[in-house]
């Protein structure tokens, strides 16, 4: 091989470069880290079924934001047939308190940005800044 | 085997048909897919509208008309930003020569001149500003509300070029830390949108009145239904002279004044 002497240790570092996080994470511990969203212990159950709520969360805000806004319309049957106010601060963050141990969990790991909280309250939040 | 033409067609034909029988049965015996019942119009029949008694206004206290200011602008989370170019207000005052430029003249009635007079987003019936709008950020609602959505607007302020009324501001900076109260049943706004006084639509869906005219004990802002003429707002009109802001312009203000 031509140049072996550069292009081998050339590699090396390239290879330890482009892996680097999976063997820094291995060796700060977090390698096998899944987030945890707390989930409020004395509510049994959410506005749809935890894995429609889970795929769909986005969607369902969505249809909720277009519904109160353009179409007026305030309340959602659920497929239980409850009724519930569509509302991200009095009905999900009724229950979900703070969203930095809620939603924050999954979106910070999986790198998502929302731009929510730029103008939605929720009860922690405000609590913080009344203090 | 020897194959006449005919046979050939015949064959051909009926391969076609049998090919075509099993999607042709669907077709035929597809269930009618349940057709989603017509979501209830909420706002059919209504035309939101305003009566401001211009002589009660100037009857009542200041604290009164500061009162209705300050109970819009506590439950819409309106900041308030000292600075002239950069405040943001959903209702105030001007005065009586400047909302009605167009009835001044040298022998005006001098008690008129300097007269506050209380003003806020006109909800137009032809409205200027949701024509303006790239991102049907804002729109005419049915009954009449001229309503903004935003989530959706991106802050190009051609809505405010196109109000003649100057009725909406634009949050030049975020406006959370000039709120002194939050108010979690309405959210702020963030940098970079544009906000207007918006009948108080959310209080009428609960069934309230708005908060400036829940404000008012001495009924100087009456509310209703301009459709409906045994309504307080079309009773309000009988034996006054009723203004508009600048009818001229044919923007069709649904905010009179009597006097």
């Amino acid at each position: 091989m031509y140049d072996g002497k550069k292009i081998i240790p050339g590699l090396i570092l390239f290879l330890g470069i482009v892996t680097y996080p999976i063997w820094h994470n291995t060796v700060s511990g977090k390698i096998d880290y899944v987030p945890k969203p707390k989930i409020p212990a004395d509510k049994k159950e959410c506005v749809e079924p935890k894995a429609l709520i889970r795929v769909n969360h986005k969607d369902l805000l969505d249809d909720w934001k277009m519904s109160v806004v353009r179409s007026g319309i305030r309340t959602y049957q659920a497929s239980n047939k409850k009724i519930y106010t569509m509302s991200l601060t009095r009905t999900c963050m009724n229950c979900h308190q703070d969203r930095k141990e809620f939603c924050d969990q999954c979106h910070n790991y999986m790198g998502v940005k929302n731009k929510c909280w730029d103008c939605h309250m929720y009860p922690k939040e405000l609590k913080a800044e009344v203090k | 085997m020897e194959l006449s033409r005919r046979g050939f067609l015949k064959i051909a034909g009926l391969t076609l048909l049998g090919l075509a029988a099993k999607p042709g049965w669907e077709v035929v015996s597809q269930i009618k897919p349940i057709e989603p019942s017509p979501a209830p119009n909420y706002f059919s029949g209504k035309k939101w509208g305003m009566v401001i008694d211009l002589k009660k206004c100037w009857e009542a206290k200041e604290e009164d008309i500061i009162e209705s200011i300050n109970a819009c602008h506590r439950i819409h989370n309106v900041p308030s930003i000292q600075s002239i170019k950069e405040e943001i207000k959903w209702i105030w005052t001007i005065e009586y020569e400047k909302t009605f430029p167009e009835h001044i003249h040298d022998f005006n009635e001098e008690e008129y001149k300097g007269r506050s007079v209380i003003v806020f987003c006109n909800q137009c019936d032809d409205p200027p500003c949701t024509k303006y709008c790239p991102t049907r950020a804002t729109w005419k609602r049915e009954d009449g509300i001229v309503m903004m959505d935003f989530h959706r607007c991106i802050g190009c302020r051609y809505c405010m070029a196109g109000c003649p009324y100057g009725s909406r501001s634009f949050n030049w900076r975020d406006p959370r830390p000039f709120i002194k109260k939050v108010n979690l049943e309405f959210p702020t706004r963030t940098k970079g949108v544009v906000e207007k006084c918006n009948f108080c639509e959310e209080r009428l869906s609960q069934g309230l009145l708005p908060a400036c005219v829940e404000a008012r004990k001495d009924k100087a802002l009456i509310f209703g239904d301009l459709n409906d003429p045994h309504s307080e707002v079309r009773k309000a009109f009988h034996g006054r002279h009723v203004l508009q802001r600048q009818p001229e312009l044919g923007t069709k203000p649904k905010v009179f004044y009597i006097v």
